[in-house]
């Protein structure tokens, strides 16, 4: 029999945060200006100069650290990591190893490492030769993004597959937008993820040879990425050779993996303390602010909305999006008879595939205001209109913002509610689809699907399904 | 003959007269450009003329306005080259000013020039600067000391009023003392050191090299002070004055006489024993004391700076400023500029550094080196419960001769083994002229350097013991320059 192999996935996480300036000097943060305009002799690395640290960094990177359950350090020291290459004007990027603002934390279950306070390189631009340095024509840098602010996360072993990872992701990046210190825009480059991946025999406890995937700009890709690795990983290990040590780029137009270096390329960073900076020693009311400041997070209003009745599923995408979350409160605000579970049934169902249909508006431009939204789900409720007919309304109202009860009386959508009347179109429809009647006769119930949308049709959908149900039943015997 | 007055005056002094009308302040200026333009010992890198030299300057800058500062050229100075006496800066032109260089001339002092020194401050002698040495005025032969050595000479030499240099290890006070005047290193914070451009970045210290003690003083208290674009500045808590104190009754002075003796000139120990016995003619007092683990001080610099000094060097890659001697590819970009354009000592220091911070050896070496630190740190503590400072030599020697030690870097290194346990220590620490002695194996006489370190943010105190001392030696601060060249 042959051996199970489980992946075992941490996770590099760079988040930039969205600070006026740069974390250690005055330059503005910029994201598509012309390049090379918001630079200083300080993030230009001129001879002479000294890095002076962000404050309003310092108090993001520790609203971070308290939004991921971390221990917040009571003194936090940099570091320089050295390394050669154009976007790291001073050789050394000044970054923390030895004591991070936010260690030991939890989301989701995922354990965090730490999470740490640095700066970002610039960008490069290699031009011809396909965009890599070798063989290109020329190297251009520019210097704006150089110095902004950055939290890097480091998880701990913890994820299992590529989809659990894309979830994961998924909760983070909600997570840290919810506390507003962040666009986390992966395709700008504000979040970027770099996944560590090995594999080992299911139920070990020993970590096998890891690699590294670097730097995917969606967390598709990076579930893409990581399963495409992991598949290589337990090849590699199941026909019994070993896995190297070496650093991936995964790319999603092909699907395959590229080796960027190997582990005897890799950098020795000679990490040593950065002399140019005093130990940080946030004041108990910064440790406070970052604690008490902290806004409902996803995980935790998840888990409200689910003590509420609300499915998971729909729980989930409510909490990821504030606004959503935001529109869904206002609906039960709106009218405290609906039920949790229905109304947000109709928020991440009817009404944001309707959005999506029309033109995929955004819900910030929508013309339905959560008011009208529980109008209309009170009239369907209480079978003043059926589903159908809702639907329709809503059609409508996401059209042209018109008001659900008006619709209701100019399409005259208003529900059936004489039975007397539906009998009679029950029975019209039986004798006017005499195949579909007989076949469910003779006991193929699934054929009634037909006899009730023919009723469905001669009504325009104002009647209720379940009353049509009862009664094609009745008339056809069962 | 004003000229004569000009050039044997104290800044101090200079500032009185134009203050009182007896000289102008273009006069003064005009009197110096003059001076420093017939630089015949190599001391300045750059010289100023009389546009260039008032650029900046503030005309109503106080009580010093109007007397002339020759500035070490590893401070950033807008507009004007500045090399830190390396090719690889060749050219380099900053877009900003120093805030040391910015004090001055919001206090009235112009410019007069950016001084020799070694390259990137690394040396003891001046010897390592890619722009030829700069010789000792009293003594073309011999070294003016580094590697602050351009300020030393030009002040001693009669070619500036007074200077700025930066310390690391000495860097200040040794060429003070092969040049007979006053150097002074105040403690690690006390100035900015934004714009000075690094050597090693937990040591280094901007301070004044002055004819006497009174000008170190009046430097001292323009240029101290918190700076927002120096996070690990703090400035001195209640500034600096102008010192006043004739006697030194109820000071108690250590002597470290462990360190004291083996590898020391003769001349020299004689005008330190003199020294102190002056102290107790001042009603000071002497106690022996110990500093166990400066004996250790050098092997530990000679780890912790150059490592600092790898990475801070590291920016010199021919991308953005300064030298680029290839671009045939990435690669050979780095690696031929800074084949080119570092000098011997520079490269050996950068390659003691990087293998010192080694993945492996870190602990070894640096880790190691920092708890030696941590050591003296502790024996200075220890020192400065019981005396209020501590009195060395300031070198083991005079000044010695060009090409004596450059093939030695151990010998030359050791000229500093009485100021780099300061330095360790962050604590502030002066050379004052202490005479004249005849070096071994014979030769004319030169200046001995006597340096009093005190503890932390002590400066006040330390000038004021330093000035007493100062008036009862009367050393004349002239190498024999009346009127002409040296």
């Amino acid at each position: 029999m042959s051996t199970e192999y489980e992946a075992v996935i941490g996770l590099e996480i760079h988040v930039q945060l969205s600070t006026r300036t740069k974390m250690f000097c005055g330059c503005e943060l910029s994201f598509g200006d012309d390049p090379n305009v918001h630079t200083c002799p300080v993030c230009l690395a001129h001879p002479g100069v000294l890095p002076v640290p962000n404050e309003t960094a310092v108090r993001y990177a520790l609203q971070i650290g308290a939004a991921l359950d971390c221990e917040l350090a009571p003194e936090s020291t940099f570091d320089r990591k050295n390394y050669f290459y154009p976007d790291n004007p001073k050789a050394y990027q000044i970054t923390q190893a030895a004591k991070p603002f936010c260690a030991n934390g939890n989301l989701g279950g995922v354990r965090i490492h730490h999470a740490h306070l640095e700066e970002d390189a610039a960008k490069t631009i290699h031009t011809g030769g396909g965009g890599r340095i070798k063989g290109s024509d020329a190297s251009l840098v520019d210097f704006n993004r150089g110095g902004t602010p950055l939290v890097e996360i480091v998880t701990e072993p913890d994820l299992r597959s590529g989809a659990q990872v894309r979830e994961w992701g998924q909760l983070l990046r909600a997570t840290i937008k919810q506390l507003g210190v962040s666009d986390v825009n992966m395709e700008e480059g504000s979040l970027r993820c770099d996944a560590n991946i090995s594999v080992r025999p299911a139920g070990s406890d020993v970590l096998g040879t890891k690699t590294e995937l670097k730097n995917m700009n969606s967390f598709r890709f990076i579930e893409r990425g990581i399963e495409a690795e992991i598949a290589r990983q337990k090849e590699v290990v199941s026909s019994g050779s070993e896995v190297v040590q070496e650093t991936l780029h995964f790319d999603p137009s092909t699907g395959e993996l590229h080796s960027l270096r190997s582990k005897e390329e890799a950098h020795d960073y000679r990490y040593l303390p950065e002399p140019d900076l005093v130990p940080i020693v946030p004041t108990q009311a910064m440790l406070d602010e970052a604690r008490e400041s902290l806004p409902e997070l996803p995980a935790a209003r998840a888990e409200r909305y689910e003590a509420l009745g609300v499915q998971e599923g729909a729980a989930l995408l409510l909490s990821f999006e504030t606004d959503w979350a935001g529109f869904f409160e206002g609906v039960l605000a709106a009218d405290d008879s609906i039920e949790p579970r229905v109304a947000a049934n109709w928020v991440t169902g009817e009404f944001a595939a309707e959005l999506r249909k029309q033109d995929d508006q955004p819900l910030a431009d929508a013309r339905v205001t959560p008011e009208a939204l529980a109008t209309l789900v009170g009239l369907v409720g209480s079978k003043k209109i059926s589903h159908g007919a809702g639907k329709t309304v809503l059609e409508e109202m996401v059209a042209s913002g018109a008001d659900p009860e008006a619709v209701v009386a100019d399409k005259g959508l208003e529900q059936i509610s004489d039975s007397g009347e539906l009998e009679k179109i029950v029975i019209q429809a039986i004798e006017d689809n005499p195949k579909p009647a007989e076949q469910v006769r003779s006991g193929n119930e699934k054929a009634i699907g037909a006899l009730v949308g023919a009723v469905m049709k001669a009504t325009q959908g104002r009647a209720d399904g379940g009353e049509v149900n009862r009664l094609l039943r009745q008339h056809l015997g069962l | 003959m004003a000229d004569l007055q000009l050039l044997a005056a104290s800044g101090s002094e200079t500032a009185a007269r134009i203050a009182s009308g007896n000289v102008s302040a273009g006069e003064v200026l005009d009197f110096w450009l003059e001076r420093a333009a017939g630089d015949p010992l190599n001391g300045y890198l750059w010289h100023a003329d009389a546009e260039a030299a008032r650029t900046g300057v503030s005309a109503d800058g106080g009580a010093l306005s109007g007397v002339p500062l020759a500035i070490k050229d590893i401070f950033c100075t807008e507009g004007v080259p500045t090399t830190a006496a390396s090719k690889i800066l060749g050219g380099y032109v900053p877009p900003y000013t120093a805030t040391s260089v910015a004090r001055t001339a919001a206090a009235g002092l112009p410019m007069l020039g950016k001084t020799n020194m070694d390259e990137f401050a690394m040396g003891s002698s001046n010897e390592n600067s890619a722009y030829g040495p700069c010789l000792n005025p009293w003594d073309a032969e011999r070294v003016p000391g580094g590697s602050s050595g351009g300020s030393a000479a030009v002040v001693a030499g009669g070619l500036a009023p007074w200077a700025l240099g930066t310390d690391t290890g000495g860097s200040i006070r040794q060429p003070a003392g092969f040049c007979g005047i006053v150097g002074l290193k105040p403690t690690y914070g006390a100035i900015s050191r934004f714009g000075m451009i690094a050597f090693a970045s937990s040591l280094d210290q901007c301070g004044p090299l002055t004819r006497d003690v009174t000008d170190a003083a009046l430097l001292l208290g323009i240029l101290q002070g918190r700076d927002e674009m120096d996070s690990t500045s703090v400035g001195i808590e209640g500034g600096v004055s102008a010192p006043s104190a004739e006697r030194l009754d109820g000071m108690t002075f250590g002597v470290p006489r462990g360190l004291i003796g083996e590898g020391m000139e003769a001349g020299v120990l004689a005008r330190f024993e003199e020294t102190l016995i002056r102290i107790c003619e001042l009603g000071g007092e002497i106690v022996d004391i110990e500093l166990p683990h400066a004996g250790h001080a050098i092997s530990a610099y000679y780890v912790l700076a150059p490592a600092e000094a790898s990475t801070n060097l590291s920016r010199y890659d021919g991308v953005r400023y300064g030298l680029r001697a290839s671009d045939e590819d990435l690669l050979s970009m780095y690696e031929v500029t800074r084949e080119e354009g570092f000098g011997p000592e520079v490269k050996r220091r950068i390659m003691l550094g990087t293998y010192a911070l080694s993945s492996g050896y870190y602990d070894a070496y640096y880790g190691r080196a920092q708890r030696v630190r941590t050591r003296i740190v502790e024996d200075f503590d220890k020192a400065f419960g019981l005396v209020d400072f501590v009195v060395t030599p300031t070198s083991p020697t005079v000044a010695f001769k060009l090409g004596e030690k450059t093939t030695d870097p151990w010998s030359m290194y050791l000229s500093d083994i009485f100021t780099v346990p300061i330095s360790l220590a962050g604590v502030p620490a002066i050379s004052i002229p202490a005479g004249l002695a005849e070096p071994d194996g014979g030769g004319p006489e030169l200046p001995v350097g006597f340096q009093i370190a005190a503890p932390a943010f002590g400066e006040q105190k330390l000038l004021e013991a330093s000035y007493a001392l100062e008036q009862a030696i009367g050393f004349d601060g002239s190498p024999g320059l009346e009127g002409g060249s040296p």
